[in-house]
């Protein structure tokens, strides 16, 4: 029994992936503040020409409304109880344009972060967040999700407990971690150590990889990170479409489609299978994105300086992997605590 | 090695020694030993005003250098901070009672539809842990609860905090709001959140961009030491 995406990675040497959800829910008029998740009840149309969106752009896969959809941060909206039904109507909606499409294309129920901190440090307990993620993953199961899309994650532990609610709803999934603090996540986790904690979880996912995070530069760092760990399974690369910057009143990233579609072919090159866009990736990035996949050629890999002069500079001198670079420092070692 | 060589009595350390051992203790994040250590020096008759300075606050800025410089991350922050916290617990009452000068005083919130308070609340202890009185207004708040606390502090700062994409647009809607009542030139406005650079900053007409707690700390006494001198000057 094989899934929809499992199927399609098969056949093919890439897929595209889909660009950004929240920056084209503001150019649909969705008010800064606002829960996006809302819209899958009170706007469908608006939801469902999210998707179309990425579909007529020639996405082979495309993420569901439903990246806040938990109880943690539904709460913020008094709308707590609400994760599962956001979750469903997310998914039902992506199932009727992906089956429309006359083409595969699979619907990825996306799951973002809680955004509480895990124990021991913060208050989340382990069970809570995977009482959480598993109501949503259930949610996005009944609406019909080929898979499940955690991604955003910069902890170990919520990305553990994602995975574990995943196998509880039995459903295949893929992970992606934001990589945004000079080149680790925000809780200091390397390009390799997602590599070490991916192939040591009990049910893995599909693919991994990371989303988000700096600028399309960095992004492709932290791929060069992933292969270079030598992973057994696919990687995916979503970056933003550059940087935000604010124009005229709203908020744009400065990454053309141009440059986006040099992004997409040197992430392939790279070493990713699955390629897509993040924050401020629109429909025309990803039309060239895919015109760029499909027309030139596969290259060497690419180096640091090549990638620095064709997108961009780097957030850091260093990604934490290189060498000299230690673990992050967990202790001055210059004392234990008293017996 | 034997435990009992590596086993320290704080009790029996002289101050030249026990401060710099506040310092690594708050740097691994040891909350009981800096209770005890806070405890010492009072009993040693420590004004707590110094204690403050020279063993929390400069404890926290050796953590506040190292999480700028990528040496540390969020995690042994938090727990740095959570020490801190514990020693200024005790401080607290004693530094009111004592009338000890203060750097200034923050108004703080994550903005409306953001539930986000990892950075926000290290720019919280890091600015307490510097000499700051803050006022945490929590997670997703509206323009009225900010014009609300600021009637109601007289902060010297405002900070506003967003992690989203969609949610960092918010702070502009305070600032301009601010502006439209006639109150933005009397506050400080400093904004930060990862999706956050300086040219947005910039745009939507804060002060300053602070790009993690640490540098938030060291902005903030720039501008408060600069509008002194403007008053001094005016």
């Amino acid at each position: 029994m094989s899934d929809a995406l499992s199927a399609l990675l098969q056949d093919r040497d890439w897929l595209l992936a889909d660009g950004a959800t929240g920056t084209n829910l503001f150019n649909m008029g969705l008010s800064s503040g606002d829960a996006p998740e809302f819209w899958n009840i009170d706007e469908p149309e608006k939801i469902r020409a999210l998707y179309q969106g990425a579909v007529d752009a020639g996405s082979d896969l495309f993420l569901t409304n439903s990246f806040g959809a938990n109880a943690s941060r539904l709460k913020l909206h008094d709308a707590q109880d609400r994760a599962r039904e956001f979750s469903r109507i997310a998914a039902e909606l992506a199932r009727e344009v992906a089956d429309k499409a006359g083409r595969p294309v699979v619907v990825a129920g996306s799951v973002g972060p809680t955004g509480e901190i895990m124990q021991p440090v913060g208050s989340l307990s382990h069970e809570s967040a995977v009482e959480m993620f598993h109501e949503q993953a259930e949610g996005l199961k009944e609406g019909g999700a080929d898979v499940l899309w955690v991604e955003t994650i910069s902890a170990p532990e919520e990305f553990k407990a994602a995975a574990e609610a995943f196998a509880l709803a039995g459903m295949p999934w893929c992970g992606t971690m934001s990589f945004d603090t000079a080149g680790r996540t925000m809780m200091g986790l390397t390009s390799q150590d997602m590599v070490t904690l991916v192939e040591g979880l009990p049910n893995p996912p599909l693919a991994f990889g990371a989303n988000c995070g700096v600028g399309a530069s960095d992004l492709l760092r932290t791929v060069l990170g992933f292969s270079a760990a030598g992973p057994e399974r696919p990687v995916i690369a979503k970056g933003n479409a550059g940087i935000p910057r604010f124009v005229d009143g709203h908020i744009h990233y400065d990454g053309t489609p141009e440059l986006m579609a040099d992004y997409a072919v040197m992430a392939r090159d790279a070493g990713a299978t699955i390629i897509g866009g993040c924050c401020g990736t629109m429909p025309d990035h990803l039309r060239h994105m895919r015109e760029a996949l499909e027309t030139r050629p596969r290259g060497e890999r690419p180096s640091l300086e090549e990638i620095a002069e064709k997108i961009g500079g780097f957030s850091s001198d260093s990604d934490g992997t290189g060498e000299g670079d230690g673990e992050p420092r967990r202790s001055t070692g210059r004392r234990r605590r008293r017996g | 090695m034997s435990d009992e060589e590596d086993d320290l009595i704080l009790s029996e350390l002289p101050d030249e020694e026990l401060v710099p051992q506040m310092h690594d203790d708050l740097y691994d994040g040891l909350k009981e030993e800096i209770e005890e250590g806070v405890n010492i020096l009072l009993e040693r008759g420590w004004e707590p005003y110094r204690i403050l300075t020279e063993a929390l606050v400069a404890g926290m800025t050796i953590v506040g250098r190292d999480f700028r410089d990528g040496i540390l991350f969020v995690p042994e922050v938090l727990l740095a901070a959570n020490a801190m916290k514990a020693g200024m617990a005790i401080l607290k009452p004693l530094l009111a009672e004592t009338g000890a000068p203060k750097m200034g005083k923050m108004v703080i919130g994550t903005v409306k539809g953001d539930i986000h308070d990892i950075g926000k609340n290290l720019v919280s202890m890091m600015m307490e842990g510097a000499g700051f009185e803050v006022v945490d207004l929590g997670i997703n708040n509206p323009v009225e609860e900010y014009l609300e606390a600021l009637e109601r502090e007289q902060p010297d700062i405002l900070g506003m905090s967003a992690l989203l994409t969609t949610t960092m647009p918010y702070m502009k809607v305070v600032i301009d709001t601010m502006k439209e009542q006639g109150i933005r030139d009397d506050y400080i406005v400093l904004v930060g959140g990862a999706p956050l650079n300086e040219e947005f900053g910039q745009a939507i007409g804060a002060d300053g961009y602070c790009r993690d707690a640490a540098v938030a700390v060291d902005m903030a006494k720039e501008f408060i030491q600069r509008r002194h001198n403007q008053r001094a000057v005016g």
